[in-house]
């Protein structure tokens, strides 16, 4: 608390001598936990996931001291705005609706939705017609909310969660009949459950781009280039000398 | 006046985020967020009479279960008591297959229970607040007149006891409209649930909140102007005469 305490002056006070808030050699960044496997607490509480390694190997190639802050989805982009951090790597979609808001960095990553259902259900495909009626889970204020109110928001009852793990709670509990999730969410939250068997419904979903973008990106203050160039070329690095890949392996199936 | 008017139509011409889409959410959450309170509030006060004069009880056995019910529901917070009774109730053995399902499956039945046990726990206590501060007088007064106690209970006890707590009740609903407003956590779609889908949708945090803001502010108003109306009519003999 104490450390907390001195921490937050220390803020202040550099926020309050120069323009500039950031303290060039600490980045803080913004992430919402959990988001398996992108970003999630092992059980001991340390911070790991993709987006996590990929970050910090991103400040290590930059030489620089990098902190989390964890922060809610639905408060990130304002939370950005605030200066509670520098960056934003929490799985976040690139699209142009963020782009009035923030700079994205070049995507690191593209994965893609799919539907997901317990294996007992009769769906074969998600269209408007097999969905009349369901309840749909989805996390609120996500790309995946986006497209599911507009395509279905009339034929089907959607529900909204702040986090993804109380979706998974009523996807368990049976208030759900199908959900519509990242792919790599779906698979480590919903298809190596051990509770209940899901399977995905349909193919996996990219398009419309209007909706799906152009994969993850981080996202930074628009006045803030030069941090955004920064991670470009580190994640530039990273693909070339293998680094990114190994990190993907580690949380990925090959798909 | 004719700058103003420019202003207002050049505000709703920009405006990405007041679509007929957004608006539709509101209004749902509008429908949904009073159809809570009031089903809630209802239920609530029905159950509140009997359990106040329980409460009042000079019998242990009757007095002791309902202090700790209310005591339960009014020291704990509300969003807990919902997160239970949602999240919690599913963990049940078998509840899935029994006849209850159906009803415990939809967000708004739980959301109705929690909010209902939640009031009636701060409604109870209201009214035994005011029959307990019944004048000793005129209970004296209704023995000698030879009533029953259940009688005097019925025409003495309990229409002042209304009366007096009617300010303090006017409150509780007034806390209750606001309380509602953790309903979305269940994925309701109530006022707040409807702000907070703007919100996350158009990063806006000032145009969606500020906007069901000010309907909260004319339900509540609603809410004062109904109370102020009963207080005229029914405390008026204790007005100073002019």
């Amino acid at each position: 608390m104490k450390k907390l305490l001195s921490l937050s002056l220390l803020s202040l006070a550099v926020a309050a001598t120069s323009a500039q808030a950031r303290d060039d050699d600490q980045i803080r960044i913004g992430v919402d936990v959990p988001y398996e496997p992108m970003e999630f607490r092992t059980p001991d509480g340390e911070l790991t996931g993709f987006d996590i390694d990929l970050g910090n190997a991103m400040c290590a190639e930059m030489k620089v001291e990098c902190e989390w802050v964890v922060q809610g989805w639905d408060g990130i982009i304002p939370g950005l705005m605030a200066r509670k951090y520098d960056a934003i790597m929490s799985s976040m979609t690139i699209n142009d609706k963020r782009r009035e808001q923030v700079l994205f960095s070049e995507p690191y990553f593209t994965p893609p939705s799919a539907w997901f259902a317990p294996s007992s259900t009769e769906l074969t495909e998600a269209t408007e017609g097999s969905l009349d009626g369901m309840s749909i889970g989805v996390q609120r204020g996500t790309l995946q909310d986006n497209y599911v109110t507009d395509m279905y928001g009339n034929v089907a009852d959607v529900n909204r969660y702040s986090t993804a793990d109380d979706m998974v709670l009523d996807m368990e509990a049976e208030r759900l009949d199908i959900v519509f999730l990242d792919y790599p969410v779906g698979q480590s939250t919903l298809l190596e459950s051990d509770n209940r068997d899901y399977k995905v419904i349909g193919d996996m979903i990219t398009e419309p781009k209007q909706y799906f973008g152009d994969g993850f990106g981080m996202a930074f203050r628009k006045r803030d280039k030069d941090l955004a160039e920064q991670f470009n070329q580190a994640l530039e690095t990273l693909r070339n000398n293998g680094t990114y890949d190994d990190i993907k392996a580690r949380y990925f199936d090959e798909s | 006046m004719q700058a103003l008017l420019d202003w207002l139509d050049g505000l709703l011409a920009n405006n990405s985020i007041f679509t007929l889409q957004t608006l539709s959410f509101y209004g749902e959450g509008l429908t949904t967020t009073v159809q809570l309170v009031f089903l809630s509030l209802i239920i609530g006060l029905i159950m509140a009479v009997p359990l106040a004069i329980g409460r009042s009880s000079r019998h242990g056995l009757i007095k002791w279960p309902i202090f700790a019910y209310t005591y339960v529901f009014r020291g704990t917070p509300l969003l807990v008591q919902l997160y239970l009774i949602y999240y919690g109730v599913v963990f049940v053995e078998g509840v899935q297959e029994s006849w209850l399902w159906p009803l415990i499956k939809d967000p708004f039945m739980p959301a109705l229970v929690a909010f209902t046990l939640n009031t009636a726990a701060y409604t109870t206590e209201i009214f035994r607040g005011a029959i307990k501060a019944t004048p000793k007088g005129e209970i004296e007064a209704a023995r000698a007149y030879g009533m029953s106690p259940t009688l005097a209970l019925r025409r003495i006890v309990l229409p002042s006891a209304f009366r007096r707590a009617l300010p303090a009740y006017g409150n509780e609903v007034i806390f209750m409209l606001h309380a509602s407003a953790i309903a979305s956590v269940v994925t309701l779609m109530d006022l707040t649930g409807a702000a907070r889908f703007v919100y996350a949708r158009f990063y806006a945090p000032f145009d969606a909140f500020l906007f069901v803001a000010a309907i909260y502010l004319c339900l509540t108003f609603a809410i004062l102007y109904f109370f102020r109306f009963l207080e005229k009519k029914l405390l008026a003999h204790l007005k100073p005469m002019t």
